[in-house]
């Protein structure tokens, strides 16, 4: 999690790839570049703050509002702090019929915690998502890009333990 | 064997890289469009060819190619929506994941035909292990020079660009892709205009699906006259379908359009039938959008006639005992299933989805999240099921985009097949509502 007081500046890396991917879209069309910018910022910053998005808005010289805007229309951005690794379980039908409300709820009990909630450790937090096109390898979970598929309660449990570690 | 024109290298050790997929025949759609055909002579063949858009709306992809004005001086755009959402549908995720650069090779010959010289592929941002499958694709074409200035000494040159989606189903609207891409909130936008004379930064943009992108080297190496004499009237060539749910073998496959939905379940060579010791309860063939229908309808059409995987045969009898092939996400469901709450989870999900923006989809699929959330817990009343139905019949046809019709279809089909199911829920809350609960009144299984 990051601390208020720190500079908010992407590493020298991700500034080159920002940089990058601002480039690929036409002489004015730069917006474009929020998304993935926002997908970087959160890869650096593990969430998204007021004053990454502010940052990101520099970067792309456009107001903070439009990168509010954007940023709590998707999903995927984190716009609260969250544990190390984000589990992020699909509740949608087709992983409901392959027994993925059992498996999810033998998670939140293996974690003791809800949906929404984060481990007191800070390692795991755990959400609720719908469909990730996985349907025919159900019940699935994400974490960060890694697909888990094909979850059982044993399975759970191994990719738990293996985490925690 | 039926022909595959999209996965008949795809378990080829190695197809993911450059180097085997090239050896297997890939590029040469490319060397052939850019050296022997003007972009005119490939929409033509793409034309004859009879391909429709295979993202679920199934309008024809030369018709639509045809329609991208063409005014002097202003760039065009070809726009790959690899968005896949839809409840039930992941053969696009295979698809790119397992052969990448079918989807380039497709591309290239696309953005060509269409005039385009920067072509951007829309992955949905969960998959962006897929964006970096595809960008490594990306920069491996462009070494062998399939990619970038002058490709093969032709004179035309094309950057493609991945961009990674954020989480929003609405998304795979042409028009919210479209403002997404532009770096703004997925709302779709009024048409007219349309994409095709103002599309992305306001130029003339196509915007087509994964699935129907990857024809297109088949059908410029074989004629377009090839791929239209696979499968039958209407529903030429092949089709992908993600196969989910209680079926032996989930997974995806390329079906010749026209065979049987009952060879589809059974055959060992696509979903290899129920889970031993089930039974077939229902189907709901072409995404959760799509209107489920019980056994005996999705098996047999109203006549008799043996029900067939095209677009025409399962949508015979209209809603009323016929359904649509959509993007082809096929989830069967056996005896365990309990309608009710599969119908409330996919009105959840519409709800979730719901951009906001016009109010009878706001509002509606709120609505019907919270009352079948009511009937699933054994809280609800009969007037209920017929408020349901109201609701639905008030978000069709009155939203900006489908997204309204296509929450609003699910739900009104179940109450249209499983209407028991709905009035058990109400006078048996108790039992209704113990885990796993399951209607125990007479049901058509097969």
């Amino acid at each position: 999690m990051s601390n208020i007081a720190e500079k908010i500046a992407f590493t020298p890396e991700r500034f080159a790839k920002a940089q990058e991917i601002i480039a690929r879209y036409p002489e004015g069309k730069q917006k474009s570049a929020l998304l993935p910018l926002l997908h970087l910022a959160q890869e650096q910053y593990g969430w998204v703050s007021e004053e990454v998005m502010d940052y990101v808005a520099s970067l792309l010289n456009i107001l903070p509002i439009e990168v509010y805007e954007v940023a709590t229309f998707y999903t995927m951005f984190h716009l609260e702090p969250v544990g190390n690794h984000v589990i992020e379980y699909c509740r949608t039908g087709p992983c409901c019929l392959m027994g993925g409300e059992d498996v999810y709820a033998h998670l939140k009990q293996k974690l003791g915690i809800d949906t929404g909630e984060t481990t007191p450790d800070g390692k795991f937090t755990l959400k609720e998502v719908e469909c990730l096109a996985a349907c025919g390898w159900g019940p699935v979970f994400q974490i960060r890009e890694k697909y888990y598929m094909n979850l059982t309660n044993q399975k759970v449990d191994e990719i738990i333990e293996e985490l925690s570690k | 064997m039926a022909v595959k024109i999209l996965t008949e290298h795809i378990n080829e050790p190695g197809i993911n890289t450059f180097e085997v997929y090239r050896k297997k025949g890939g590029y040469t759609a490319v060397e052939k469009a850019l050296k022997k055909m003007t972009p005119e002579e490939i929409v033509e063949e793409v034309k004859k060819s009879g391909v429709r858009g295979r993202g679920g709306a199934g309008f024809p992809m030369g018709m639509k190619w045809s329609f991208l004005a063409k005014p002097e001086g202003v760039p065009r755009y070809l726009v790959c929506n690899a968005d896949e959402s839809e409840p039930g549908t992941f053969k696009d995720h295979y698809l790119m994941r397992e052969i990448p650069h079918l989807l380039i090779e497709g591309m290239i010959v696309s953005s060509y035909a269409l005039g385009a010289n920067k072509s951007f592929i829309y992955v949905r941002g969960e998959l962006m292990y897929v964006v970096k499958i595809l960008e490594k694709a990306i920069e491996e074409a462009k070494a062998a020079g399939f990619l970038g200035k002058n490709i093969l000494g032709s004179g035309y040159d094309l950057e493609l660009v991945v961009q990674p989606g954020g989480g929003a189903y609405i998304c795979g609207e042409e028009t919210a892709l479209l403002e997404s891409l532009e770096g703004k909130r997925g709302n779709p936008r009024n048409k007219p205009p349309f994409p095709a004379v103002k599309g992305l930064y306001q130029s003339p943009t196509v915007v087509n699906n994964v699935e129907s992108i990857s024809n297109t080297p088949w059908i410029i190496n074989n004629g377009g006259e090839a791929y239209a004499a696979l499968g039958i009237g209407r529903s030429t060539g092949t089709k992908l379908i993600s196969a989910s749910g209680h079926i032996n073998k989930p997974g995806v496959y390329e079906i010749p359009l026209g065979i049987s939905v009952e060879d589809f379940i059974y055959a060992d060579e696509w979903c290899g039938g129920i889970r031993p010791g089930h039974h077939l309860k229902a189907v709901v063939a072409g995404g959760s959008s799509v209107p489920i229908l019980p056994a005996n309808l999705i098996l047999n059409l109203a006549n008799g006639d043996k029900r067939l995987m095209t677009y025409e045969s399962l949508s015979d009898g209209g809603f009323a005992t016929g359904t649509m092939l959509g993007s082809g996400g096929f989830i069967v469901m056996d005896e365990t299933t309990c309608i009710v709450r599969n119908t409330w989870t996919f009105a959840r999900f519409y709800h979730h989805e719901s951009c906001g923006q016009c109010s009878p989809c706001r509002e509606g699929t709120g609505w019907m999240d919270k009352v079948l959330e009511r009937i699933e817990n054994g809280k609800g009343n009969m007037r209920d099921i017929d408020l349901l139905v109201d609701v639905a019949k008030k978000i069709e046809g009155n939203t900006i985009c489908p997204l309204g019709d296509a929450a609003a279809w699910p739900v009104a089909a179940a109450i249209r097949h499983f209407r028991d199911e709905f009035e058990w829920h109400v006078t048996h809350p108790h039992e209704a509502t113990k885990p796993g609960a399951v209607y125990p009144g007479a049901m058509e299984l097969v």
